[in-house]
């Protein structure tokens, strides 16, 4: 296992992503991403979009960085959408007990 | 064997419809980026193989796709587009002054000569330019400062840079349309615009002929006589002889002049065709009768063109870059309408059939002829 600059192991990560970008990705299910700490939605985001270029805008604007307006977060039933991107994920996140779930907002009808 | 391709794009996905030069059976490919909007894809027309399509949804923004073998597989290229300077403001629809936010990309228009570089016209309205086969995209700034960019506003679309025409004789010159802002052209490879609105009348406007401000819905030019300009705007059908400096309206006898899609015969440079729509705010043929109109004159006399097209209960409509022709011999006319169906008249017109039926609502058809 690699190690990050601080000297601490990288955790494994696992995030769930929305149907068109698991089809984007090539991926079928949960990804798992080994990043260092601190482990927050924007180190997460940064992670995915490393592993995945073609992922790159589709979660947040590639500009300014902003989520994109009809995705939210979730993780451990809480809704962390509206928390600051730099804020520590929960324990059980960063312990690989739970993953990030990325979910499209409910807009059928289009 | 001659073979022509047509590229669909859709509320939902793509598709690619193919058939050898005869026109008469049809085989239908896709969807590809199924669930997505494609609002537009083109092929090069220096690399038959090369197509680019526009891929967004509301969900997770704007891709591009490039396909290198004609369009069986695809991979996703570059999509960042900042704009190259602060955007500033543009009119919102009340006349306040909007914030100028990247939507979406409404038109990818592939080099006459290059199959690496291609341009896309984009909502909030800027025209960008990649010269790497899509990886990295740059704005072409001149035309968003020019100085009338704070006059300009959405239409009911969104402020939309939807048209870009390329001149096969003046690789410097580029026209573009706004809705609604009008059209503009550069004669300097993008570096700096002027508008090319003289003559045109929008009744809805304060000024009806202000030099910004005009509700352009689409261009067309014939590319062997590339001074003279079609144009359907909001309310009339134009014509410029003189590379947009001056239009007038060639109307004529149109049962309505309202309308989306105008395009022009392959090898007849007179020939226009257009979809009249009943009005701006019922967006659907005249009387449920969806019938393609000709002028064999250049505009102002107009002829009906309905066998094979449904003459009852039809209120579809027919967007903007949904129509396109082939260069057979005899030229092939395509439209797709927001019901689903792709109309081809094999004969310039003169007769049509479906060749797709229940589709998502269309948003763009092109046609590769390949010979």
């Amino acid at each position: 296992m690699s190690r990050s600059e601080s000297g601490a192991a990288p955790l494994q990560i696992r995030v769930v992503l929305p149907y068109h970008l698991r089809n984007l990705a090539g991926v079928s299910s949960e990804v798992t991403l080994e990043i260092a700490a601190p482990i927050t939605i924007r180190t997460v985001i940064d992670a995915i979009e490393a592993r995945y270029p073609m992922l790159r805008g589709t979660i947040r604007d590639r500009v300014t960085h902003q989520r994109r307006p009809f995705l939210r977060f979730f993780a451990c039933e809480e809704d962390l959408s509206h928390a600051s991107p730099d804020e520590p994920l929960p324990a059980a996140v960063t312990t690989g007990k739970e993953p990030l779930l990325i979910i499209g907002a409910i807009a059928g009808g289009r | 064997m001659s073979e022509v391709r047509v590229l669909v794009g859709t509320r939902k996905g793509a598709f690619i419809i193919t058939s050898d030069g005869k026109r008469n059976d049809w085989k239908i490919g896709g969807p590809f980026f199924a669930g997505w909007e494609i609002y537009h894809l083109k092929g090069s027309s220096a690399d038959s193989n090369r197509l680019y399509a526009s891929q967004s949804t509301g969900w997770h923004g704007q891709l591009i796709q490039r396909s290198d073998d004609g369009g069986a597989t695809w991979t996703p290229v570059g999509n960042n587009f900042a704009y190259a300077s602060v955007p500033g403001t543009h009119q919102w629809y009340d006349g306040t002054p909007h914030p100028w936010e990247f939507k979406r990309v409404w038109h990818l228009e592939p080099s006459l000569s290059d199959p690496d570089t291609v341009y896309a016209g984009v909502e909030d309205a800027a025209l960008f330019r990649s010269t790497d086969g899509g990886a990295n995209w740059e704005e072409l700034k001149g035309l968003r400062e020019h100085g009338t960019g704070p006059h300009w506003q959405p239409g009911a679309g969104g402020m939309c840079l939807h048209t870009v025409i390329l001149d096969a004789t003046n690789p410097a010159r580029i026209y573009i349309a706004i809705s609604a802002a009008g059209a503009f052209r550069t004669d300097d490879d993008g570096l700096t615009w002027k508008p090319i609105n003289k003559g045109l009348v929008s009744s809805m406007m304060p000024n009806p002929t202000a030099e910004v401000g005009h509700c352009v819905h689409h261009v067309a030019m014939h590319p062997a006589r590339p001074e003279v300009l079609f144009m359907q705007k909001h309310w009339d059908v134009m014509r410029s002889n003189d590379a947009g400096d001056t239009w007038s309206e060639v109307s004529g006898n149109l049962p309505t002049d309202f309308g989306f899609a105008i395009d022009v015969h392959a090898h007849e440079p007179d020939t226009v065709y257009v979809v009249p729509i009943k009005s701006d705010s019922e967006h659907f043929p005249l009387d449920g009768k969806l019938r393609v109109y000709r002028s064999r004159t250049g505009g102002n006399e107009w002829e009906p063109l309905a066998k094979g097209l449904p003459q009852k209960d039809c209120y579809v409509n027919v967007l903007r870059d949904a129509m396109a022709v082939d260069k057979l011999d005899k030229c092939g006319v395509y439209f797709g309408t927001t019901g689903g169906q792709v109309y081809a008249s094999p004969d310039a017109g003169e007769s049509w059939q479906p060749i797709a039926e229940h589709l998502p609502a269309v948003l763009s058809v092109e046609v590769q002829t390949l010979q």
